[in-house]
């Protein structure tokens, strides 16, 4: 089930958050939103195992990447973005997952909504999509703390052709100008950014649970139906684990 | 807002511990809570997994579902607190 | 076990105290819990002793904190490896709870608010080895960490101090709690690394 794979590249998206490239030559495929399971283990043989979501879409090529980001008091994750390096190896198990997870067979809207590092299973949703050229229409809400908390900015950018394709909200700092005063997402910020309920999209949700449980309720509450929410949920500092 | 009262996971974080005894993928089977009846899919669940094994619990109820703990590279598994727990043989091929 | 990472420790430190068998000496408090925290409010918190078929003694949090208490230092040692040195705590003895209680019954069953419960020999509560706890490093003991109040027994892995804690059952068979019962250890000393059932 575990077996060693090895890193083939890194690559910072933010100042706390690092993109590590692992060679996987006989990946049985994943789908987008599946996690896999990271073990580090100490030389004494302590060990610790952390869920990481895959943020790259199934490809031909023999990789995948995981984005993580660090945690001020984390065990795992300062490792991972500081001191694995190119060519070292790590204990991986997966794909893992078959309920948060989109494939390129589903026609119908889709909206997205992450918070924090829930943006990355959401991400692998969004480049799956992008690598196998669906059609469905996408609509992204993404959460964050401040700008410099942006994952993939660029790529969402480019990707943003058309009114609230990409929607960010902002918790603590705004960037300059920006028209909204900082603040969690309310019922009217749904209102304005997300699909009507009478498109009957499907919808991703994904972040800390505090942040799903808001988001999914918001959904909720503006007539979008529970069984059309999938839920995947970090912990309350938004690490799996 | 406190987080110790968003302490939990769902049931995708489980499902790296379950593919050890379950060949299905555990997250997208529905359980049924002996206790209140809701039937729900695992991924539903809220987990409480950093004690001593993996508690999950129903997301109406808070009742226990299961409860899972590696002994000794022994799996114990507890299920007394659903009813039952269905899997859907579709034509999707859900991997592991 | 798989392949070493490189500069990995994990959350802990280095020292030369003695630890029990397969343990790890931490210096944070982490917060295990295996279920929702419950909030009790002070006004509806009760501890009570019972024998099964009736209560025996009952505190609410007032007649509860008129008695008298103790400040102890004592280490942690959680099953899931890692210790905790020189904590403090306050709280009643165990020895002041049960003062005028006669009973033959040999074991307790310790419950909890919300559906936590753990077992352990009667005796094991007595003779200064048992508080129930309310402060913690001179603070009250934050929810997080089972409070309004929690059972403290440092000389058995921590899971049998039970968070929460609302009345003790005594009973003249033994019964598994919730970790007892999913096949950790009935009696559950760290010196002797008793974490599964079948350790000697």
């Amino acid at each position: 089930m575990w077996r060693v794979r090895t890193v083939t590249a890194l690559r910072d998206e933010t100042a706390t958050a690092r993109t590590i490239v692992l060679k996987v030559p006989d990946w049985p495929s994943h789908v987008a939103g599946q996690h896999v399971d990271v073990r580090l283990t100490a030389p004494d043989g302590y060990s610790a195992v952390r869920s990481y979501s895959i943020a790259s879409a199934p490809n031909q090529e023999g990789s995948i990447e995981l984005t993580v980001e660090r945690l001020t008091d984390g065990e795992v994750s300062p490792y991972l973005t500081q001191e694995l390096g190119i060519g070292e190896r790590l204990e991986l198990r997966g794909p893992i997952g078959g309920w948060f997870v989109w494939r390129p067979r589903q026609t119908e809207p889709i909206q997205l909504v992450a918070g924090g590092s829930g943006i990355v299973p959401i991400m692998a949703m969004i480049r799956s999509r992008v690598a196998s050229r669906n059609a469905a229409p996408f609509r992204l809400l993404y959460s964050v703390r401040e700008p410099g908390a942006i994952l993939y900015r660029e790529e969402l950018r480019a990707l943003s052709t058309q009114d609230h394709s990409v929607t960010y909200a902002y918790t603590r700092t705004t960037p300059k100008d920006w028209p909204r005063p900082p603040g969690r997402i309310d019922a009217a910020f749904i209102a304005d950014t997300i699909w009507p309920a009478n498109v009957n999209p499907t919808c991703y949700v994904c972040g800390p649970t505090s942040f799903v449980e808001s988001a999914a309720g918001l959904l909720v509450a503006s007539a979008i139906s529970p069984e059309k929410i999938r839920t995947e949920r970090f912990g309350p500092t938004g690490d799996r684990k | 807002m406190s987080s110790q009262r968003f302490s939990y996971l769902d049931g995708n974080a489980a499902g790296g511990e379950f593919s050890y005894m379950f060949v299905h993928d555990i997250t997208t089977a529905a359980g049924q809570c002996s206790f209140c009846g809701t039937t729900r899919p695992f991924a539903e669940a809220h987990l409480y997994m950093q004690g001593p094994g993996i508690v999950a619990r129903c997301p109406v109820c808070e009742h226990v579902l299961l409860r899972l703990a590696n002994v000794r590279q022994r799996l114990m598994l507890d299920m007394r607190g659903m009813t039952h727990l269905s899997f859907e043989l579709s034509d999707a091929q859900e991997p592991a | 076990m798989g392949i070493i990472s490189r500069n990995f420790s994990g959350r802990r430190s280095g020292t030369d105290v003695k630890l029990p068998p397969g343990q790890y000496l931490t210096t944070d408090f982490p917060v295990l819990s295996a279920g929702p925290t419950p909030r009790i409010s002070l006004d509806r918190w009760e501890f009570t002793i019972s024998n099964g078929s009736e209560v025996l003694r009952r505190w609410d949090w007032k007649s509860f904190r008129d008695l008298p208490s103790e400040t102890v230092t004592v280490d942690l040692h959680c099953v899931t490896r890692w210790s905790k040195f020189g904590t403090t705590w306050e709280g009643v003895s165990l020895d002041t709870i049960f003062a005028g209680i006669n009973t033959d019954a040999k074991y307790a069953l310790v419950h909890s608010y919300g559906d936590y419960t753990t077992n352990l020999p009667l005796e094991d509560l007595m003779k200064k080895q048992a508080w129930i706890a309310f402060r913690f490093e001179d603070q009250d003991l934050a929810p997080e960490h089972g409070g309004p109040a929690r059972l403290l027994v440092p000389h058995l892995y921590l899971w049998k101090s039970a968070k929460w804690v609302r009345g003790i059952t005594l009973m003249h068979d033994d019964q598994p709690g919730f970790w007892e019962s999913l096949g950790y250890h009935n009696y559950g000393d760290p010196w002797r690394e008793q974490r599964y059932s079948g350790d000697e």
